[in-house]
C-alpha cells in the first residue's frame, strides 16, 4: 500500500461519512423523552404512522425525566415528552416550555421476590406496603437518578413518613441508573423495586420477581408533552414540533397509543382532553 | 438453555440473516469509529513524531500529560463534548448534538492521545537508530518527521489499531453525545447497553459476539494487507 492508496482510502471514508447521514432526513424533530416510553417499545409502535403521514422523522432521546427536561431547557430538543406533572409545571412556569398537554397515563407497580419477605403481596395500599418493607428491612432497589419514576417513588416514601436517607442503611439501595438497569439489579439481589408497568411488562430478565403491589390510585402515572419555548431557543422547530403534539393528541395518535399491547396487555391509556392540563 | 449458549446461537443466526436494522447499526459503528480513527491518526501521528524529535522546555510534562490522556474516561469526554455541542454551549450552532458528527468528535478526542502517545514511543525508538543518517542528509525537522513516520509505518499500525479498538469498543462517550436514537445514532455498543437495560441479556450478549467478530475481521484484514505490502517490497 503506498501513500496514494492511503490517501484514496481516507478520501473514500470521508465521502462515506459525508454522504450517508443526511439521506432524506431534512425534516426531523428531536424529542427528549423517558426510558419508560422508549424501552417499553411504545415509540416503535406509534411513530411510523406519524412519520408516514407527515414526512417528519422523530429522533427520540430516551433519558430520565429530570435529564429530559434539562435537555429541553438547554434547547437540545424540540419537544419534551415526560411523566412528572410537578416538574413539568415548574418547567412551563419558568418559561422553558409552552403548550403543555396531557397525553396518556399508565401506572406504577411495586415488584418483589415471589417469597415476599415483607409480606406485602396483594396489599392495595402502597403506603402501608412501604412501611412493611421498611420494617422488614427487605432489600429495595431505587432508581436514585432524579427521573420521574424516582420522584414518584420518593413522594410515596415521604407519605409513609420514612426517611430512606437515614432509615435505609443496609437495605435501601440507589442504583443511580435507568428503570431497566434498576430492575436488573433488583432481579439479581431479589429486591423490591418501584417501576412503571410498561417497562415491567417489556422487561425480560425478571428472575424471581413478580408484581407485589398494584391498583392504588396514588400509583397513577401521567405523561405530558410540551414544546420547548421558541422564544428562548430560536432554532426550535415550531411547526414540526406542533405537528407532532397535534398528532399524538388527535384521535389517530390516541388510538395508536391504546392499541399498543404486550402479551395482550395494554401499556398506556390515552387521556388527552382539550384545555385540560393538570 | 443458559443465556450464554442462547447468545451464541442467536449471534450465529444474526450473522446468517443480516437483518437490515442490524446492518445499519453495524454500518454506523464502523463509519463513526473509522472516521474518528482517520482523523485521530492525521492529528496524532505527526503530533507523536513531533514530540519524539523536538526538544523544548516542558516537553517531559507534555509527554506525561499525553500518556495520562490515553486513560481519559469516555463518559467524561462525552460530557465535555456534550456541553460544547449543546445549544447553550460554544459550538451549539453547529447542531451536532445527537448526530453521528458529534459522536465522531467525541471519539477523536478519545483516540488522538492514544495514537499520539504510542507513535511518539515508536518514532523515538526509530530516531535513536536513524538520527545520524538523517542528520547527515541535512533534512529539515518536517522532512525528518515524514521520513520516520513512513519508515515506521508498519510498527505505527499498532498505534492506529489501539485507537480503533478504543473507538469501536467504547459506549460512554457516544451514548451521551449521540443519544442512542433508534435508526440514527444507535451503534453496536449503545444497542448492547439498551438491550441489557431491557433485560434481554441473550440479545445483548449476541450483539456483543457480533461486535467482537467484526473487530477481529477488521484487524485480520488490516494485518493481511500490511503483510502483503511488506512482501511486495521484499522487506
Amino acid at each position: 500500500m503506498n501513500r496514494r492508496h492511503l490517501l484514496g482510502l481516507a478520501a473514500g471514508f470521508a465521502l462515506a461519512l459525508s454522504s450517508t447521514p443526511t439521506l432524506a432526513q431534512d425534516k426531523f424533530i428531536v424529542v427528549a423523552s423517558t426510558t419508560s416510553t422508549e424501552q417499553s417499545g411504545l415509540f416503535g409502535h406509534i411513530l411510523p404512522a406519524f412519520t408516514k403521514k407527515t414526512g417528519i422523522q422523530v429522533r427520540v432521546v430516551a433519558q430520565g425525566t429530570g435529564q429530559a427536561l434539562k435537555t429541553g431547557e438547554q434547547g437540545n430538543a424540540d419537544v419534551v415528552f415526560v411523566h412528572d406533572p410537578v416538574a413539568e409545571q415548574k418547567f412551563v412556569d419558568a418559561g422553558f416550555g409552552i403548550d403543555r398537554r396531557l397525553v396518556m397515563y399508565n401506572d406504577f407497580v411495586i415488584v418483589g421476590p415471589k417469597s415476599d419477605p415483607a409480606r406485602v403481596a396483594n396489599t392495595k395500599d402502597v403506603v402501608a406496603a412501604y412501611k412493611k418493607i421498611a420494617a422488614a428491612k427487605a432489600p429495595f432497589a431505587s432508581r436514585g437518578d432524579s427521573s420521574g419514576t424516582h420522584a414518584a417513588e420518593l413522594r410515596l416514601w415521604k407519605e409513609a413518613d420514612i426517611d430512606v436517607k437515614t432509615a435505609g442503611a443496609g437495605w435501601y439501595r440507589e442504583t443511580g441508573s435507568g428503570m431497566g438497569p434498576t430492575l436488573n439489579t433488583a432481579s439479581g439481589m431479589n429486591a423490591y423495586a418501584f417501576t412503571d408497568r410498561g417497562t415491567w411488562l417489556s422487561f425480560k430478565n425478571r428472575g424471581d420477581l413478580v408484581i407485589a403491589v398494584q391498583g392504588d390510585v396514588r400509583l397513577f402515572n401521567q405523561y405530558g408533552v410540551m414544546l420547548v419555548n421558541p422564544a428562548r431557543h430560536a432554532h426550535v422547530k415550531v411547526a414540526e414540533g406542533k405537528a407532532f403534539m397535534d398528532w399524538i393528541t388527535s384521535k389517530e395518535g390516541q388510538d395508536a397509543i391504546a392499541t399498543y399491547k404486550i402479551e395482550g396487555e395494554q401499556l398506556f391509556f390515552p387521556n388527552y382532553k382539550p384545555g385540560v392540563n393538570s | 438453555m443458559n443465556t450464554i449458549s442462547e447468545a451464541f446461537l442467536l449471534s450465529l443466526q444474526m450473522m446468517a440473516q443480516l437483518d437490515p436494522e442490524l446492518l445499519r447499526i453495524i454500518g454506523l459503528s464502523l463509519r463513526v469509529s473509522l472516521t474518528a480513527v482517520i482523523i485521530g491518526s492525521i492529528i496524532g501521528l505527526p503530533l507523536g513524531a513531533l514530540l519524539a524529535l523536538t526538544r523544548f522546555p516542558g516537553r517531559d510534562a507534555c509527554i506525561v500529560v499525553l500518556n495520562a490522556c490515553m486513560g481519559l474516561p469516555p463518559v467524561v469526554v462525552g460530557l465535555v463534548v456534550y456541553l460544547i455541542l449543546s445549544r447553550s454551549g460554544p459550538l451549539g450552532t453547529l447542531g451536532w448534538l445527537f448526530t453521528p458528527a458529534g459522536m465522531v468528535m467525541a471519539q477523536v478526542v478519545l483516540i488522538t492521545p492514544i495514537v499520539a502517545a504510542l507513535s511518539r514511543q515508536t518514532v523515538a525508538d526509530l530516531w535513536v537508530e536513524y538520527e545520524e543518517q538523517l542528520r547527515s542528509l541535512g533534512l529539515t525537522p518536517m522532512k525528518a518527521i515524514a521520513t520516520l513516520l513512513w519508515d515506521g509505518r508498519y510498527s505505527l499500525t499498532t498505534a492506529v489499531f489501539a485507537g480503533f479498538g478504543r473507538a469501536i469498543a467504547e459506549v460512554g462517550a457516544i451514548i451521551i453525545v449521540g443519544g442512542n436514537i433508534n435508526g440514527f445514532t444507535r451503534t453496536m455498543t449503545t444497542a448492547i447497553s439498551l438491550e441489557t437495560s431491557r433485560g434481554d441479556l441473550a440479545l445483548a450478549m449476541a450483539l456483543g459476539i457480533v461486535l467482537l467478530a467484526i473487530a477481529i475481521s477488521i484487524n485480520a484484514a488490516a494485518t493481511a494487507a500490511g503483510n502483503a505490502a511488506r512482501r511486495r517490497q521484499g522487506a
